[in-house]
């Protein structure tokens, strides 16, 4: 059953989404900007990240830590995240709180300027600094998002820095640099905010210009550099990183066409043949009949500018050699690039994928969020409900021919962590 | 720019949690139904009563390598074969367990669900064991406790356990074992365990979703009917912690840019009648992100991505602990404030705006919990396990609400105990041993990181 969209634009240029639903008395919000790491100009990366925490750190008429406070005495959940190209922010609240909720969004994204100060900017980098210890630095193979990207996207690609930052770059930002990225990022003609769940339409409406209608329109972004790539690495290059780790890893990455062409159905559907569960080929073929691997997944990160990547990610059992491991995953990739893949195949790999996407749209703020997404993206959150229909689109045909041009040789990238001399375990 | 006012709420609308329709089939296996037709899917949910806790000394993670192998094959259909009509079907086989209870569960559409919990009842009455998927899930569990010996998170919350429970406790080991006793686990081991405790009248078939009761029932009965046993008396677990005060262990990652920090000492069971006055409690002090603790570390010193803490609920006493990763520099600070947020706890009532800030969380926050079939039948097994009663989820809002600041002040100074908190800091000792003898925590301890028995062989 299709999800409700209705959506419109105020004068001053936000898109807004609605999709009623009113089995449960909650209600999401949602909203997407669109601005990520790409966005950072030279020597402050990891800053678009860092200005996520600042907007936590209340506005004109909301105080310090604030947010998170009324957010949960309505009852209600948030967060926000930091992508590539988009960062998100999104509370769930019981639906009588709604206002609260679109008035703490609508506070920020007006004013949030006269609630900055150098204190609050040192704290947040510090908790900042800290997150990157926590998730990267004093993590097992906690490098490789930000090694990854440095090899697949080459400079001046805007993926090619770090999304988390250096300690160095985070250290330089400023309070000028705040103000300067609020004031050309956060504006409500680079936004999109969706509602999902129960709410009274007329209602949301009328709220939605009372506390955004005047907010003004930003003055336009400086363009991303280019993102368009070659198809292909046009080569197979290879990294060996060694790091605090017991057990050999490979992520083996392949250029994969950008989210939204129909040729990256087929890639994800090519990913999830190959490594989505325990029924796909590599867990299979290196965790159950071969031994070589504890675990073997593939995925696609659904990249929509440029080009997107495919990975598969394997770690060795004790006692295999990284090149044992190296090998066995190269013989299933030329496997499937010479011999193709089976009708059955497919329909596994569609099947879950269905059902993952009905059991994720239960959430309204799973729905919310993938609405926020496709009207980021491609200006038509609508496209939420025709996602199925893509998947199931996909043929043997389709990803043999992925596989095919994409799987080769001359299109591919090796990342590879070997615990450190004296550790390994063997 | 947004002028106006600060909205007040409306008037909330009614949440009923999902009605509970129960019934016994002739085996004694329990089948409980929560009809909700919203989307075509239905979550099934085979709760055994065979988690860790009944695992027998010498050979912890049994339960745990049971219910992982459990997938792997039937008697009738090898583990590849069984695994490609899962998926086929769309849904994959989730295994899990803790201490009190092992799962499995899908997720499917109702048309696919009479051939999947057709398969479902195969994999619970009759899993094959086989040789070679024991050895493979062994060889896992093994390969998962190396890598543990730099993760330094898992390597806290276990090393905390270590040294928290008596020796001989089976709270003292992970859930999963340990290299030792995992190595020593056998595949007749845990077919005697299949056999002794996947019994229907330790079993409850769980459905959520869109499915009617008569019809879950049906198909529960077809594929279950021909099943027998009687449930074992529930294990029971020493959780005795080890009496010697305040002390401080520090688990030696050299280098180190953080310390992975875990305080706290032993907690209540799940039944304990405080158990509202506890939850809304340790919200304040560690459960929320605006709670005492996480404002100091992480919003005050900046010590800290996130620092909370939890009482870890079990049929036994389960820990109380404080969990936190900060900077090395900090170590000594932060454990220090940890310290003072525990001892402030019990010293004075709360205000009253400060507890509305979890009652009023933990009720508002109770219909957004319940969006998905699978968190519904999650929330039924836990009632289930723990005996919490049918009225449990339809009474809990009102029960928190009840919950005052005296009740707050009782459960602080009742379960809190300052005197006798266990640190376990996995980090650099070279950098924070002196700094941790200053702290008065009690005497400091090193130990290197895991090396008798998590030697690489």
């Amino acid at each position: 059953m299709p999800i409700p969209v209705d959506t419109y634009r105020l004068p001053n240029g936000l898109f807004v989404t609605l999709s009623e639903d009113h089995s449960a008395p909650i209600v999401a919000v949602n909203l997407w900007y669109h601005v990520g790491s790409a966005n950072e100009r030279e020597g402050r990366t990891g800053f678009a990240h860092l200005f996520e925490h600042m907007l936590f750190q209340g506005s004109e008429h909301v105080g310090a830590n604030e947010h998170f406070e009324l957010v949960q005495r309505a009852g209600g959940t948030l967060n926000g995240s930091t992508w590539l190209d988009r960062t998100n922010y999104f509370e769930t609240v019981p639906s009588n709180q709604l206002a609260v909720a679109l008035w703490l969004e609508a506070d920020r994204m007006g004013a949030l300027l006269p609630a900055m100060t150098q204190q609050k900017l040192d704290t947040q980098r510090d908790v900042v600094m800290n997150e990157r210890r926590w998730s990267v630095d004093n993590q097992p193979y906690g490098t490789w998002w930000e090694r990854l990207p440095a090899l697949a996207f080459p400079p001046p690609h805007p993926f090619h820095h770090s999304l988390i930052g250096s300690f160095e770059d985070l250290a330089a930002a400023s309070l000028d640099d705040i103000e300067q990225f609020f004031r050309t990022f956060y504006t409500p003609d680079n936004a999109v905010l969706t509602l999902a769940g129960d709410f009274d339409p007329a209602t949301a409406r009328a709220m939605i210009v009372q506390y955004f209608g005047d907010i003004p329109r930003g003055a336009g972004k400086p363009p991303l550099a280019p993102t368009v790539l070659p198809a292909k690495f046009n080569g197979w290059r290879r990294e060996v990183v060694e790091d605090d780790v017991m057990l050999p890893r490979l992520y083996l990455a392949f250029r994969a066409p950008p989210f939204g062409s129909d040729a990256s159905y087929a890639a994800s559907v090519c990913g999830a043949v190959l490594g989505m569960r325990r029924g796909s080929r590599l867990h299979r073929a290196l965790v159950r009949e071969q031994e070589v691997a504890s675990e073997a997944t593939a995925f696609t990160f659904d990249l929509s500018k440029g080009s997107d990547l495919l990975i598969v990610d394997v770690t060795a059992r004790p006692g295999v050699s990284v090149e044992r491991l190296e090998a066995a995953v190269a013989e299933q990739i030329d496997l499937i690039r010479d011999t193709g893949v089976t009708t059955a195949e497919i329909e596994r790999a569609v099947a879950l994928i269905e059902t993952d996407f009905v059991k994720a749209m239960q959430s309204a703020a799973d729905r919310a969020d993938k609405l926020s997404q496709f009207a980021t993206y491609f200006g038509d959150p609508a496209l939420v409900n025709v996602q199925a229909d893509r998947y199931r689109a996909v043929t043997a045909e389709s990803v043999n021919a992925f596989a095919r041009e994409s799987l080769g040789e001359d299109n591919r990238l090796s990342l590879i962590y070997v615990p450190r001399a004296g550790e390994a375990a063997a | 720019m947004t002028t106006a006012p600060r909205p007040t709420p409306g008037i909330p609308r009614d949440y009923a949690f999902p009605a509970i329709e129960r019934s016994q089939l002739s085996n004694g296996m329990r089948v409980a139904v929560a009809h909700l037709p919203r989307l075509p899917l239905v979550t099934v949910l085979a709760l055994v009563d065979a988690g860790a806790s009944c695992d027998e000394t010498g050979r912890e993670g049994a339960a745990s390598l049971t219910i992982s192998t459990l997938g792997e094959g039937t008697t009738r259909l090898d583990g590849a074969t069984l695994t490609e009509k899962f998926e086929s079907l769309g849904t994959g086989l989730m295994s899990s367990n803790d201490w009190d209870d092992a799962t499995t569960h899908i997720a499917v559409t109702p048309e696919r669900l009479e051939s999947a919990i057709s398969l479902l009842g195969e994999v619970i009455r009759s899993p094959a064991f086989a040789e070679r998927d024991v050895a493979r899930h062994k060889a896992q569990r093994l390969a998962e406790l190396m890598q543990q010996q730099v993760e330094p998170r898992g390597l806290a919350d276990d090393k905390f356990a270590e040294f928290l429970f008596v020796p001989g406790s089976r709270y003292a080991l992970p859930e999963g074992g340990s290299m030792a006793s995992v190595r020593a686990l056998d595949t007749a081991q845990l077919r005697a365990l299949h056999v002794a405790r996947y019994v229907p009248g330790a079993t409850t078939l769980v459905f959520a979703g869109d499915v009617a009761n008569a019809r879950a029932v049906q198909l529960a009965e077809r594929a279950f009917g021909e099943w027998n046993g009687a449930a074992l008396p529930p294990a029971k677990v020493d959780d005795r912690v080890i009496d010697s005060g305040r002390r401080v262990h520090i688990v030696n990652k050299a280098g180190a840019p953080q310390s992975e920090l875990r305080v706290g000492h032993g907690g209540v069971p799940r039944g304990h009648p405080d158990y509202f006055a506890i939850v809304v409690m340790n919200a304040l002090l560690g459960g929320l992100f605006s709670s005492r603790i996480n404002l100091n570390l992480r919003e005050r010193n900046a010590y800290t991505y996130g620092a909370r803490s939890a009482f870890e609920w079990r049929r036994g006493a389960g820990p109380f602990m404080v969990s936190t990763a900060v900077k090395t520099e900090v170590s000594e600070a932060a454990t220090r404030e940890i310290l003072i947020e525990i001892g402030k706890m019990r010293e004075e009532k709360v205000s009253a705006d400060e507890l509305s800030l979890a009652t009023a969380y933990l009720d508002g926050v109770f219909p957004i919990r319940y969006e998905t079939t699978n968190a519904v039948a999650e929330a039924i097994a836990i009632a289930q396990v723990y005996g919490l009663g049918d009225d449990y989820y339809t009474r809990y809002r009102e029960r928190i609400r009840a919950v005052t600041a005296d009740d707050v002040l009782r459960a602080a100074q009742s379960f809190l105990h300052p005197e006798k908190l266990l640190v376990v800091a996995v980090g650099d000792a070279a950098a924070i041993r002196e700094p941790m003898e200053q702290l008065g925590a009690g005497s400091v301890s090193v130990h290197e990181a895991p090396a008798e028995d998590g030697a690489p062989a």
